[in-house]
């Protein structure tokens, strides 16, 4: 098997495909653990209990969540080694400090604190474990910052020398590395794009329970909340990326010539391709639907901006334009349509029918799984528009490997698949049987050993007790519709 | 260059304490993941897991610190090691999979509860080889041309390196069983002492194993350990680690509670200080020195800065979640 495959190809599927894997969890992971934070905030301020059963609910869906995304991120800090060894040594003075930055200051934060989070409730008081749980949300915050940052470094390489044996060394400052001019885009957009997933998984969960029962107090505060995110983070999205691009257009201009399938230069006004079929044979693009000039005003604010095209661009840098091209208009299709649920849920709002309008529930529901797809798609469009580079033209992709043979990295590539789906299937769909429950009131926390048949008091470690008992707490059922 | 000299030097004593921080923490994990079949289903299973249940993740990330300091302070070395042992990389990565997800699994499908504690044991068991093998092929030697790995496809698998291999399995239920020893009480501790005491004679043997291989292994071991004036220097680390192993082999035929775990760690210590001397000063024998593989100075100058800040941060936060949850599990006094 893999015989006459190249080892290259191989590699960068194995890459692609445990970094795409991997990156589903922490674009939930991020935002859920802000989540929560804020629920047991508003429930230690408010005292309601309400609050407290929504952050159990969603903490026990986190836990299986982070850690399909701790084991699959291990893999990925291996990979480079394993498959990008020349990579490594090239640029490791460089973005090595960075990832090292990232293990010290979020992947410990994190790790030390998720135990207390999970399991420390009653051990800790509610005031420490709040901290925990702010601790582990500024942790996964911190872990994007670093990660995209050595991210950006490698699309918009600055601030570095190249030594006598041809590694990219530090130059004087690591601040112009850390923050090259990439990075705050990429941290905001990305940051943003992971709160956004976040809100319509948690909406659509809500919906969820709204179409069975739409008196559910817990489900109506679900959505409510992740409709405000909706309504009020989609826009910001959308101008963020705008952003983005502009600034890409700037450090990698063949990148956006994919996105946009501009083959040609356009020297007085290129127009905006809505669709159509990208033939990178025939280098133009197929039954184009398009409106004049409109990429002008976007990119350079000016109808009739002169944009150059592909073909000013050597063959042998032109990244593959198909993928970008449609990966691309799949996120910003899905970035337009979560603006669009957003501003239906204020009429709804408006109307008072949030709660009552069984067709916005269904969108919720149908968009719930939207910014998983969104968020791959913007990184296919991210680092396939960067190729054929992996240090933006620096260093080749093929340049970059391992001295490996292709039936080493073929064989491992197929464990991984096949591992990966098996194990992280079953983990999305334990996540799923959660969802599926009815949010409660006296929602237990993760607990241990609550599923064993024989259970003496004091066998379950930390977690024995539930803090704000229902029994305690019976009052606020009421308190707890406002939410419109 | 005499900085860049003595960072160098500290760098190599860094990734060695994250590495011995990993083998010792996590190696406890993996070993109570190596005994798990040998506990009895119900309670006992439930324990010894919940054990390890809130730290585990944090043990965990010390193996992220060790590969990505490596890949920061030492890059060429990271870059050679990781080819020449890829199926062993990745079949660690896979055990560790299936090791890590078991925990939030086992307990959210009781029907398919006996599959992930099958999946615990087999990822712990087959992590634990693989890392003790990964040790060995290091030891053995990696063929190294023009800053890359130039051997073949199976350089790795010798039966020195399964040798390896056994030992750290065997070690790591050392640590796993003396660790269940102090959390457990009841007849759950009574087994886990049986283990442990079986776990410290195998332990013990094949430290002996590797040792005397290694002197046959290559001249220069040899000459380091059985020479003078090294010898000097060498001789304490056999002596002391045979004192230890007595102390440790009577601690657990009588009553002790945490005393055989930390025997065991300074077993470890002790294992990990000779193999420190053995290689020295190379990170990948026979070859490549450690400051051939060293970054530049401002690399290093920079990870030190955020190490001298972080890492009192960590010890700090991480001593606090293992006392947050102290004593034994399930004793009503442990809160
Ligand atoms: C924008 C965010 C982001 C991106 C682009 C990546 N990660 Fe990640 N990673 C996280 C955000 C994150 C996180 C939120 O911090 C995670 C996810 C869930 C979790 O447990 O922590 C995490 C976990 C995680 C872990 C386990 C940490 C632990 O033991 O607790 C490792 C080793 C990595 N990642 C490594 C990587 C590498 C090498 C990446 C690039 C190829 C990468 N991550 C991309
Ligand atoms: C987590 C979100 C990410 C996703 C979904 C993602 C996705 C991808 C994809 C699809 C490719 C394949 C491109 C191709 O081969 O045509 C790729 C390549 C690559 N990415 Fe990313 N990426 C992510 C983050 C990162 C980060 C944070 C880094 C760096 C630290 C990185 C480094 C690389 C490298 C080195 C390659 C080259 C290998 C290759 O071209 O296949 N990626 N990535
Ligand atoms: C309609 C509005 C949007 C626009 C105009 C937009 C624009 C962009 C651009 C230009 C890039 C590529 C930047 C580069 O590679 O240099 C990008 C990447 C990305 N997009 Fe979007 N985007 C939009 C909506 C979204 C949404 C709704 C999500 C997810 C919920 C999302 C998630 C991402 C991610 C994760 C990346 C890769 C990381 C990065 O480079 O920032 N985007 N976006």
């Amino acid at each position: 098997m893999f015989e006459g495959v190249d080892a290259l190809l191989l590699a960068r599927i194995q890459f692609a495909f445990t970094v795409s894997f991997h990156f589903i969890f922490p674009a939930f992971s991020i935002g859920l653990a802000s989540f929560l934070a804020v629920l047991e905030g508003l429930w230690l301020k408010t005292g309601k209990q309400l609050y407290l059963d929504l952050f159990k609910y969603w903490l026990k869906i986190f836990a299986i969540a982070f850690a399909m995304g701790v084991v699959s991120g291990i893999v990925m800090s291996y990979q480079f080694g394993t498959n990008w060894s020349v990579f490594s040594d090239i640029a490791g003075p460089v973005i090595g400090p960075l990832m090292a930055y990232e293990v010290l200051t979020a992947f410990f934060l994190e790790a030390g604190f998720l135990g207390v989070m999970l399991f420390g409730m009653n051990r800790v008081g509610k005031k420490l474990h709040f901290a925990a749980t702010l601790m582990v949300a500024v942790g996964t915050f911190v872990s994007a910052f670093w990660i995209l940052s050595v991210n950006s470094w490698m699309q918009t390489p600055v601030g570095y020398e190249i030594g006598a044996n041809g590694q990219y060394l530090p130059g004087d400052s690591w601040l112009e590395i850390i923050f090259n001019p990439s990075f705050p885009y990429r941290l905001v957009h990305t940051v943003t794009a992971a709160y956004l997933t976040t809100a319509f998984v948690v909406g659509g969960v809500g919906a969820w329970h709204l179409l069975r029962d739409r008196t559910n107090l817990h489900a109506r505060k679900m959505f409510s909340m992740a409709m405000w995110m909706a309504a009020i983070v989609a826009p910001i999205q959308i101008v963020a990326g705008d952003m983005h691009g502009i600034n890409t257009l700037e450090h990698q201009p063949q990148k956006v010539m994919a996105m946009e399938g501009h083959y040609q230069s356009h020297p007085d006004g290129a127009p905006l391709i809505l669709f159509g079929i990208p033939d990178s044979e025939e280098k133009r693009v197929k039954y184009a639907l398009e409106i004049p000039k409109l990429s002008s005003l976007i990119l350079k604010h000016d109808l009739d901006a002169p944009l150059a095209g592909l073909d000013t661009i050597p063959d042998d840098e032109e990244p593959p334009v198909g993928i970008v091209f449609w990966s691309f208009r799949i996120m910003v299709g899905i970035g337009f349509a979560m603006l669009g649920l957003g501003l239906w849920s204020l009429a709804a709002r408006f109307r008072r029918k949030l709660y009552d309008w069984q067709w916005l529930h269904r969108a919720a529901l149908v968009m719930a799984p939207s910014g998983f797809v969104a968020v791959l798609a913007g990184w296919i469009t991210t680092e396939v528009g960067r190729q054929p580079y992996v240090i933006y033209n620096l260093l080749r992709t093929a340049d970059a490997a391992s001295p490996l043979d292709a039936p080493a990295v073929g064989a491992s590539l197929v464990a991984f698949v096949l591992v990966y789906f098996a194990v992280f299937g079953a983990g999305v769909w334990y996540i799923l049987h959660l969802m599926r429950k009815s949010p409660h009131l006296g929602e237990k926390g993760v607990k241990r050993g609550d599923t064993g048949p024989i259970r003496t008091a004091g066998i379950t470690p930390g977690p024995s007790q539930n803090p704000g008992d229902p029994s305690t707490l019976p009052r606020n059922q009421e308190e707890a519709t406002d939410g419109r | 260059m005499a900085v860049n000299f003595d960072l160098t030097v500290i760098w190599a004593f860094i990734i060695a304490f994250a590495v011995f921080a990993y083998v010792v923490m996590d190696g406890f994990d993996l070993g109570i993941g190596i005994l798990f079949p040998t506990f009895e289903v119900g309670p006992e299973r439930d324990r010894a897991m919940n054990s390890i249940a809130p730290v585990w993740d944090g043990n965990e990330t010390w193996l992220v610190l060790g590969g990505g300091g490596l890949f920061a302070a030492f890059p060429l070395a990271y870059a050679v090691i990781l080819p020449a042992t890829y199926p062993l990389i990745i079949a660690m990565l896979l055990g560790l999979v299936f090791r890590g997800v078991a925990f939030e699994y086992r307990w959210r499908d009781p029907g398919h509860r006996r599959l992930w504690d099958a999946a615990f044991t087999g990822g712990s068991l087959v992590a634990a080889m693989a890392q003790g093998m990964t040790l060995g092929a290091l030891l053995q030697g990696i063929e190294v041309v023009d800053r890359a790995y130039a051997g073949s496809w199976f350089d790795w698998l010798t039966p020195y390196t399964l040798l390896t291999g056994l030992g750290t399995v065997a070690g790591y239920a050392l640590l796993g069983a003396t660790w269940l020893v102090w959390k457990l009480d009841g007849p759950g501790q009574h087994h886990a002492r049986q283990m442990g005491k079986r776990a410290a004679w195998a332990t013990l043997a094949l430290m002996g194993g590797v040792s005397l291989y290694n002197v046959f292994l290559n001249p220069e071991y040899a000459d380091r350990w059985l020479t003078a004036p090294e010898i000097y220097l060498a001789a304490p680390v056999p002596i002391l680690t045979g004192v230890i192993a007595i102390a440790l082999l009577r601690s657990l035929s009588v009553e002790r509670h945490s005393k055989p775990f930390w025997l065991s760690l300074a077993l470890f210590f002790f294992g990990m200080a000779g193999l420190g001397f053995t290689m020295w000063p190379y990170v990948v024998p026979p070859g490549v020195t450690i400051w051939d593989a060293a970054a530049p100075e401002r690399s290093q100058i920079f990870m030190l800065v955020g190490v001298a800040i972080t890492m009192p941060l960590i010890i700090a936060y991480t001593a606090w979640a293992y006392w947050v949850f102290r004593g034994k599990v399930g004793d009503e006094g442990y809160h």
